[in-house]
C-alpha cells in the first residue's frame, strides 16, 4: 500500500491530516537577523550571521536538509577564480561575468557583449568563493578526491587533489571551476546551523514583509508566514532580514500534474520573495526577462537524463548510424561548451532533413577512456542535483556505461520552441551590501538577478549574512504594526475559509495561460495591456473564490498569489522596456529594434500605493567594481578560522 | 456470477507513483517524508508502515527520499512511464528502455 487511493479503498476512510490544524494559534519569535529562504543561500547566511554572534532564525518551506535547487547535490563549484590553481585574476574575471551572464559556460573570448549581470554579486563570487568551499570543507563537503578514485584524470591535481572541469576552460587555460561531491553539502549546512544555534523554522512559509509602521518602503523589521502542516500563523519580529528564497519556475506552466518532471526547480520554486519585496515597495530590476524553457514541452529526463547535456562531460554525441556529430563534447578543447554554436545547430537541422544524420541522436560512453567515463558517470552526474537517482535507476535497469549508448533528447521534438517559459533573474536592486532599497532588507541567491549558481548562492548568501549582522548592531528594536499583520491574516486565511470554488491548480493553470498568450514570443503594448488586465481580473474577480481544504493546500493557493504578484511585475516591467533586447530574450515587436543604445540601462519598477512606478538605473551602476568592493570589505577576514 | 463491490473513486492524478515502498522493508521511520521539500508523503497513522504517497503530483522527482532512506531497499524510484531512459547496445545495436 503506497498510494492515497490505497489507503481509502482499505480502510473505507482517507487518512486523517497527521498534523496538529490550528489556524488561530498565533507564535511570535524575536530574532536579530531573520533570513527567508533554507537553501543554499538561506543556510550560508544564517551561518555567517551566526558567526558574528547574533541571534538568527532561518525559515524554511520543506525541511532545511534536503531544500532548494542546490539540495539534492552539486558535481560543479563555478566561477571559482580565487582557487591556488586558477589561471585567470578575481577581479577580472568578475568583470567577465558581469558582461556575460548568459554565456558562461561558452568561451569569454569574442563572446557579445550583452551586460545585465550582477556586477556585485560577480566581484562577491569571484572574490569569496573559493573561501566559502573551503569553509564547505571544514563543515564536512567533499571538494577534492581525497580517496584518490581518479587519480590520473584530465583535470585532476594530484598535490591538492581539486579535480577541475573543462567547462569555461579551453584547454586548461582558466582551471575556474572545480568539481565537487555536493551530495552531502546541504546536510552538512544545516548540521552547522544546529551547531552555531540558529533557531531553524522548517515547513514555514513567509508570506509577507513587516515595515516600520506597516508603511510601504518603510524599513523592513521581520516577516509574517504560516506552517504549512499545521496552519499555525508566524510573526518573526528581527532587525534585518536576508531574503534568500527561490525563483519562480511555475508561472508559466499549464499542467500542474507533469509539472515536477518538467522542471529543473522544486513545486516551491514559486518566487515568493519577489512578491513580498514588490509588495514592501522595494525597486526591482530585469523584470522583463524571460526565456523559454525547453523542458517544458516534455522531460527531466531531456536534460538531466538525456546524454549531452549539463553534467554529460567529454561524451561525443553520435547519430543513430554511429557517426559522430559535429556537437561540442563539453571538453577541453570547447571549453565545455553545451550546445553548437547557431550556424552549427542550424546545420544538423538541414543535415537531419536531408538524411545526413539519423535521428536519434546517443551520447558514446564506451568510446571514452574508462577513468574518463568515470568522472562523468560517478562523480559528475553522480553528485549533481537530481541526477544521482536517475543514473542509479539507469544502472538498475541495466545501462553500463561501458557498453551502451545513452539516448540524446536534441532536435527529436522538432526545434520550435514551445511558449513555456520562465522568468530569468530579476529581483531586487542591490547596492555593495546587497542590501536592498529597502532599509533592513538584504538579498542573496537566486532572487539577486543573478544567473542561479550553486557557489553564486553560497558566496552571496555568505555576504549578506555578514553584512545583515553588522547593521542589526546598528539599528534599534522596532515595533511591528498589528494592522499590517491583521491584513495579512486576512488575506492569506481567507482560503480555508471557503469549501468550494476555485483551487489551487486551477487558478496557476489561469495564470500560466495568461502568461503564454501576453507574455511570450510576441510582445506588444496591446498584448502586454490585455494581459495586465487579465491579471488584475483573476485577482479581482477568481481569488475571491480560491479555497483550501488543508495547510498544504493552503501554501499551493498563496503561491498562486506569489506567482500573480510576479506576473503582474513581469507585465509592468515590460511594458517599461519600449525596446527590444537579445541578452534579456525581449523582443516587442512594436519597438523592433535589438538593444539599440539609448535603452542599454536598466529599466527599474516599484509599486506605490497600488501602482507601479517604472524609473531606470545605468548599467554597471555598480562603478568600479575592484575599488567598491575593497571599500566595502575592509574588515574582511577569509575563510572561518574558528571550529 | 455474483456481484463485486467497488468503491467509487476520483481518477488518480498522472503519474501518481513516485516511489514504491517495500512493506517488508520499511520501518516507517519516515526519514523520507522529512527530507522530501515538498510534503509528497505523509506518515501513515498505521505506525511501523510505509508512508502514504499523499501529493505524487507535486514530486520534483529529486530523488532525496530514496538516495537518503535508512533501510536499502525500503523505497525504490519508480518513474513514470513517458521519464524512462532509452540506450542501445553499442556493439549489437539493440535498443533498450528502463522497464524495470
Amino acid at each position: 500500500m503506497t498510494k492515497w487511493h490505497d489507503y481509502f479503498q482499505k480502510q473505507g476512510t482517507a487518512p486523517p491530516w497527521p498534523y496538529p490544524v490550528d489556524y488561530e494559534k498565533e507564535y511570535e519569535i524575536e530574532t536579530d537577523i531573520l533570513v527567508i529562504g533554507g537553501g543554499i543561500a538561506g543556510c550560508w547566511a544564517a551561518i555567517s550571521a551566526a558567526r558574528k554572534g547574533v541571534r538568527v532564525a532561518l525559515v524554511e518551506k520543506g525541511d532545511t536538509i534536503r531544500s532548494g535547487s542546490g539540495g539534492p547535490g552539486c558535481d560543479h563549484w563555478c566561477q571559482c577564480p580565487a582557487n591556488p590553481h586558477s589561471k585567470v585574476d578575481p577581479d577580472e574575471w568578475a568583470k567577465v561575468m558581469a558582461d556575460n551572464p548568459g554565456t558562461m559556460s561558452e568561451l569569454p573570448k569574442g563572446a557579445p557583449k550583452c551586460s545585465y549581470g550582477n556586477g556585485i554579486g560577480a566581484q562577491i563570487t569571484c572574490r569569496e568563493n573559493y573561501d566559502t568551499l573551503l569553509e564547505m570543507e571544514q563543515m564536512g563537503g567533499q571538494i577534492r578526491d581525497i580517496n584518490d578514485e581518479y587519480v590520473g584524470a584530465e583535470g585532476r591535481y594530484d598535490d591538492t587533489k581539486f579535480m577541475f572541469s573543462p567547462r569555461t576552460n579551453p584547454n586548461h587555460q582558466t582551471d575556474l571551476v572545480l568539481r565537487v561531491w555536493g551530495t552531502n553539502f546541504k546536510p552538512a549546512l544545516k548540521r552547522e546551523c544546529q551547531r552555531l544555534g540558529v533557531n531553524i523554522f522548517d515547513r514555514v512559509m513567509v508570506t509577507g514583509l513587516l515595515t516600520e509602521g506597516g508603511i510601504q518602503g518603510a524599513r523592513v523589521i521581520g516577516a509574517m508566514g504560516f506552517n504549512n502542516r499545521t496552519g499555525e500563523f508566524m510573526i518573526f519580529r528581527s532587525k534585518a532580514v536576508v531574503l534568500s528564497a527561490a525563483g519562480d519556475f511555475y508561472m508559466w506552466m499549464l499542467d500542474t500534474e507533469h509539472a515536477g518532471c518538467r522542471q529543473f526547480r522544486s513545486r516551491t520554486a514559486t518566487g515568493d520573495g519577489l512578491a513580498m519585496t514588490w509588495k514592501a515597495g522595494a525597486e526591482h530590476v530585469l523584470m522583463e526577462r524571460t526565456i523559454p524553457l525547453m523542458l517544458g514541452t516534455g522531460y527531466k529526463h531531456n536534460w538531466y537524463g538525456g546524454a549531452g547535456d549539463a553534467s554529460y562531460e567529454n561524451l561525443q554525441l553520435i547519430d543513430a548510424n554511429g557517426k559522430k556529430l559535429p556537437w561540442p563534447v563539453q571538453g577541453w578543447q570547447d571549453g565545455g561548451a553545451m550546445a553548437p554554436p547557431p550556424k552549427v545547430r542550424e546545420s544538423i537541422r538541414q543535415g537531419i532533413l536531408k538524411g545526413e544524420w539519423a535521428l536519434p541522436f546517443y551520447g558514446d560512453f564506451p568510446a571514452m577512456p574508462d577513468i574518463e567515463r568515470n568522472v562523468t558517470w560517478n562523480l559528475m552526474l553522480g553528485q549533481e542535483s537530481t541526477t544521482q537517482i536517475i543514473t542509479s535507476t539507469y544502472e538498475r535497469a541495466g545501462f553500463d556505461p561501458s557498453r551502451h549508448l545513452l539516448q540524446n533528447y536534441a532536435f527529436i521534438e522538432g526545434e520550435t520552441h514551445s511558449q513555456w517559459r520562465t522568468a530569468r533573474g530579476g529581483g531586487p536592486v542591490i547596492d555593495w551590501d546587497l542590501k536592498s532599497t529597502l532599509d533592513g532588507l538584504y538579498v542573496a541567491g537566486e532572487q539577486l538577478y543573478s544567473h542561479g549558481d550553486h557557489s553564486f548562492a553560497a558566496s552571496t548568501g555568505r555576504y549578506a549574512g555578514r553584512k545583515a549582522a553588522d547593521y542589526s548592531r546598528q539599528v534599534p528594536e522596532s515595533k511591528i504594526s498589528r494592522d499590517q499583520v491583521a491584513q495579512e491574516k486576512a488575506r492569506i486565511y481567507a482560503p480555508i475559509k471557503r469549501t468550494s470554488g476555485i483551487e489551487w491548480k486551477e487558478l496557476n493553470a489561469a495564470i500560466a495561460r495568461t502568461m503564454q498568450y501576453f507574455c511570450s514570443e510576441f510582445k506588444t503594448e496591446r498584448l502586454l495591456n490585455m494581459g495586465l488586465d487579465a491579471m488584475k481580473e483573476i485577482e479581482e474577480v477568481f481569488v475571491p473564490r480560491l479555497y483550501a481544504l488543508d495547510p498544504h493546500k493552503l501554501m499551493r493557493s498563496i503561491e498562486d498569489l506569489s506567482m500573480l504578484a510576479h506576473g503582474q511585475m513581469v507585465f509592468s516591467a515590460s511594458l517599461a522596456r519600449k525596446a527590444s533586447s537579445a541578452s534579456l530574450n525581449f523582443y516587442r515587436i512594436d519597438y523592433p529594434e535589438v538593444d539599440p543604445p539609448a535603452w542599454n540601462k536598466y529599466v527599474t519598477i516599484r509599486l506605490e500605493n497600488g501602482k507601479a512606478i517604472s524609473g531606470e538605473l545605468p548599467v554597471n551602476y555598480w562603478g568600479d567594481m575592484k575599488a567598491n568592493y575593497e571599500a566595502h570589505n575592509r574588515d574582511y577576514a577569509g575563510i572561518y578560522k574558528g571550529k | 456470477m455474483a456481484q463485486i463491490k467497488i468503491s467509487a473513486l476520483p481518477n488518480l492524478t498522472t503519474p501518481n507513483t513516485p516511489v514504491i515502498f517495500n512493506p517488508d522493508i520499511c520501518l516507517g521511520c519516515n526519514t523520507c517524508v522529512n527530507v522530501c521539500q515538498i510534503d509528497v508523503f505523509i506518515p501513515n497513522p498505521d505506525k511501523g508502515s510505509p508512508p502514504i504517497i499523499l501529493h505524487p503530483d507535486e514530486c520534483w522527482y529529486c530523488g532525496c527520499c530514496v538516495n537518503d532512506c535508512l533501510h536499502p531497499g525500503a523505497i525504490s524510484f519508480n518513474w513514470p512511464l513517458q521519464q524512462r531512459g532509452s540506450w542501445k547496445d553499442k556493439i549489437t545495436g539493440k535498443v533498450m528502455r528502463d522497464t524495470v
